[in-house]
């Protein structure tokens, strides 16, 4: 599977809900952030938690979020950051620059 | 430790053991594989870590390729890492790095061994994420205002170790001697390296 990211392209991960298990936490579903680096292509927790081992792998990008984007009324610096592994099916591109 | 929690570390070993024989009694594993697994973790310990970062301060050759890929440059010094995808994340004068798992307890085990509770426990995962600054503050690790705050959480299938900087005065120490002086708590982002003069 060829990566529908690059790095440092803006992407926004996905506010949705989803039974069971997913490697997603929902604190950093809705939030926008730039793609850190590509770490190569993995198994859909959502698949192999239940024993299915037959799907495709797919691309697994670390997103890097500013922290006051991720908590609005975050104490620190401006310039702190919160990096999250998140599997592609979980991003959208997004041009918004907030 | 809560009662609550006791009860549910009774229940969770329970667990552990009851579907241990059920696959020992169905003959998927062997109690000798199983013992064989958890002799291979106790021989995993921060030590190990510590020989990575003591050789990254020596051969910036290997600093290099540390960061670049982490797994690879880790079994250049023989280290068995297995399935292992490691990324280092490098502290500097600037910059601070600090390691958790908000969803579990992911680990550098092949390079740490077992983390310790604080790691797994519910306070530390819900708050290093939310005030990284407050949580180190209270580690007894006050940053000043314009160092930059990096926070990894290792949800999927990469571990997370830091390179800590290499404090003053070590000028005269070996690779070994150095390697002596690296902490579990620095690798994982919550403490510095001391200086010897600190240490002694």
């Amino acid at each position: 599977m060829t990566p529908r990211f690059n790095p440092g392209e803006r992407v926004r991960v996905l506010d949705k809900f989803t039974a069971g298990h997913v490697r997603t936490p929902r604190y950093i579903r809705g939030k926008r952030g730039v793609v850190e680096r590509i770490c190569g292509e993995f198994r859909k927790p959502e698949e192999l938690a239940y024993g299915r081992y037959a799907g495709e792998r797919e691309p697994l990008y670390r997103v890097r979020f500013a922290q006051c984007e991720v908590w609005p009324d975050y104490v620190g610096a401006a310039e702190d950051t919160l990096d999250v592994e998140i599997y592609e099916h979980w991003l959208e591109k997004t041009e918004d620059k907030r | 430790m809560s009662l609550e929690h006791a009860r549910y570390d009774r229940n969770a070993e329970l667990l552990e053991r009851a579907f241990r024989e059920l696959l020992v009694e169905r003959g998927v594993v062997s109690d000798a594989a199983v013992d064989a697994g958890v002799e291979f973790m106790y021989t995993r310990t921060p030590a190990l870590g510590a020989r990575v970062v003591a050789r990254a301060w020596f051969d910036p050759g290997f600093k290099a390729r540390l960061l670049e890929d982490g797994s690879a440059a880790v079994g250049e010094l023989g280290i068995e890492v297995r399935s292992l995808k490691l990324v280092v994340v490098e502290n500097t004068p600037m910059l601070h790095n600090l390691i958790v798992c908000t969803l579990c307890s992911c680990y550098p085990r092949m390079l740490l061994g077992l983390p310790p509770d604080w790691y797994k426990s519910l306070e530390y995962r819900s708050r290093a994420i939310r005030e990284p600054r407050a949580v180190l503050a209270e580690f007894g690790l006050h940053l000043p205002a314009g160092m930059t705050v990096r926070v990894h959480d290792s949800t999927a299938d990469m571990r997370y170790l830091v390179l800590p900087m290499r404090p003053e005065e070590t000028d005269s120490l070996s690779e070994a001697e150095c390697a002596m002086l690296v902490t579990r708590d620095a690798m994982i982002g919550v403490a510095r390296v001391d200086s010897l003069k600190n240490v002694l």
